[in-house]
């Protein structure tokens, strides 16, 4: 009577086919945009039904969206997870992903390498929800472990830290919070699916920025947050948001209801339903095409990276790279463990010539782009200490990997001949 | 007899099976309380043209979505096809015992209901078991219909699902 389960199917299958089928309607086999903002009722009982999640269906795209539900099902697929939900960007998936159980006075602890809009939105703009964030060095995770409090409710980490290319050491990171009872939140987006999977190393939530390296045209914004749909919400009184009654639909509570599809349910129901962050139908067409080609992408994107990498370590106008794919790196290690197929495509180098050649080299490329943004099929500069990081002072811009002789690139998938010219020519004149 | 079944890992083709078997279920701990899960789960169920008979002896209704509740499955007259069980893990037994005795040939525990012994005696009566499971759930998710809240289905197919 036992029938034999099928195989898994693998990633790239996945990432073509999960969560998208043919048009029931019309038969169109790409996943059509759906450019609605509301639904019809059936009839009126069928309507209650839908508004007291009773049925499934949908009502209203700030909610849910035929387009946006299909990237939704990739992504969760491709990390492994239960469930996501899709947000307008990154850091709306990081809001949300908060949001479903901080509470004013609340506290959560987080790696200090992040991306730096993380930094300013954890650390000024959650103060006035009264959500506080303590910041450690997860270099050593005893320092996540020390920075813990009874009001502590999270831990976040993002696997392959912006800008300098810092890997965490996910497993210990793991153990640390759920030692403590504490969910542990993973940012992927630098590594994506393909090259590095928190789930198995023991997160709880993955956020993504898709705007990056998932959509990876440079065209379309958008976040995410997937859940594993293995927390026990119920196994602490912290989560209560999820476990408890909500007024909102009578009564209900989220985990008994849904079990393990709880997070997922909550994060449209109540999290897009209240914060409005919804990603648009279009974007979120513009990335579920993008993703079909991610495996070939992201092979392409760390072997070019390597090779400027290994290129940019040998030239003699350049003082040192951190790129965790090198074996100079203090990372290497820890980026062959947990990003065995390669350690992304960002990563910094420092100039000799300090910030003069910095400001020199972003002005003298021809084919890079000289802009703030990572992912992109195009190769991407940017000097942080002129741009980004200028308010800073110089210790606040060395504390945060972006010195004044610090050049950052996210290599795209041009010619590798041609990156490697480009960046030569313009060092020579710097 | 092949090998036992796997209860952590049920393959699609075996829920299917059973989803696709059952016309009548007889729903053991269904609440008269519209906001309580069994009562979503047999206002659903219905809807995809399943019979529910509703089996609740503290229930204070005559009647829930029009089906008369029973106080207990040797009460309802006429064969059961399967029987979903909305009660804690340790009430399970005594009810699958109940169940043998109406030869019902299919006995599901919800999300959150697993009991091995209660399993191992439905099987061995030559029941077909699913535990920790709802059935809401699982229809939904091989009729295409999960998706919309972004839930991962695990569902490939290139042909054109039917409109549900």
């Amino acid at each position: 009577m036992n029938e034999k389960k099928p195989p898994a199917p693998g990633f790239e299958t996945l990432a073509i086919h999960a969560g998208a089928a043919p048009d029931p309607t019309t038969g169109a086999r790409s996943t059509p945009i759906y450019q609605t903002t509301a639904y019809v009722f059936d009839e009126v009982d069928q309507a209650a039904s839908l508004f007291n999640l009773q049925s499934y269906g949908y009502l209203y795209s700030r909610l849910t969206n035929p387009t946006v539900s299909v990237l939704e099902e990739r992504l969760a697929a491709l990390e492994g997870g239960r469930g996501a939900v899709c947000t307008a960007s990154g850091h709306a998936a990081q809001m949300l992903a908060f949001f479903a159980f901080m509470e004013p006075g609340d506290q959560f602890v987080s790696a200090d390498k992040l991306y730096g809009g993380s930094i300013t939105q954890f650390g000024k703009s959650f103060k006035k929800f009264g959500w506080d964030v303590a910041f450690a060095d997860a270099d050593d995770p005893a320092n996540i472990r020390r920075a813990i409090t009874p009001k502590t409710k999270a831990v976040f980490v993002e696997s392959l830290a912006n800008p300098a290319g810092a890997v965490v050491d996910l497993e210990a990171v793991a153990r640390i919070a759920h030692d403590a009872g504490l969910l542990f939140i993973v940012d992927n987006t630098m590594a994506t699916p393909f090259l590095c999977r928190p789930f198995d190393w023991g997160a709880d939530l993955v956020i993504h920025s898709t705007t990056k390296f998932l959509s990876g045209h440079g065209n379309a914004m958008g976040g995410a947050v997937i859940d594993s749909g293995k927390f026990d919400w119920a196994k602490s009184p912290k989560f209560k948001s999820l476990t408890e009654a909500e007024p909102a639909y009578h009564g209900l509570r989220f985990y008994e209801t849904f079990g393990d599809l709880a997070f997922t349910v909550h994060g449209h129901a109540v999290g897009l339903r209240d914060l409005g962050a919804t990603m648009a139908p279009l974007n979120a067409f513009l990335t579920i095409t993008g993703i079909e080609t991610l495996p070939l992408r992201m092979e392409r994107h760390v072997a070019n990276a390597l090779a400027v990498a290994r290129h940019l370590e040998k030239h003699p106008k350049v003082a040192w790279v951190s790129y965790a794919g090198l074996a100079s790196s203090r990372y290497h290690a820890l980026a062959k463990k947990y990003l065995p197929k390669g350690a992304g495509s960002v990563f910094t180098f420092g100039l000799k010539g300090g910030y003069a050649a910095g400001v020199k080299l972003v002005e003298g490329v021809e084919l890079i782009s000289h802009l703030a943004n990572v992912g992109d099929t195009r190769s991407l500069i940017l000097h942080p200490a002129s741009t980004t990081h200028r308010q800073l002072s110089e210790a606040q811009q060395k504390a945060a990997g972006a010195g004044p002789e610090v050049v950052r690139v996210s290599i795209g998938l041009e010619t590798v001949s041609d990156i490697i010219a480009d960046l030569d020519r313009a060092l020579a004149k710097s | 007899m092949g090998e036992p079944l796997n209860h952590d890992s049920y393959s699609d083709d075996y829920l299917r099976g059973i989803l696709d078997r059952v016309k009548t279920i007889a729903m053991v701990g269904a609440s008269e309380q519209w906001n309580r899960p069994s009562y979503f789960a047999m206002k659903y169920l219905q809807g995809k043209g399943y019979r529910v008979i509703p089996v609740n002896p503290r229930a204070s209704v005559p009647e829930i979505l029009g089906e008369k509740v029973y106080k207990n499955l040797a009460e309802i007259p006429g064969p059961i096809d399967m029987v979903d069980i909305f009660r804690r893990s340790e009430e399970a037994e005594p009810i699958v015992d109940e169940a043998i005795k109406q030869g019902a040939p299919v006995v599901w525990m919800q999300i959150g209901v697993r009991n091995d012994e209660a399993a191992r005696k439905a099987e061995a009566a030559g029941m077909a078991v699913v535990m920790n499971r709802c059935p809401k759930i699982e229809y939904s998710r091989l009729h295409g219909e999960l998706g919309w809240s972004g839930v991962n289905t695990g569902i490939i197919s290139s042909k054109r699902r039917k409109p549900s």
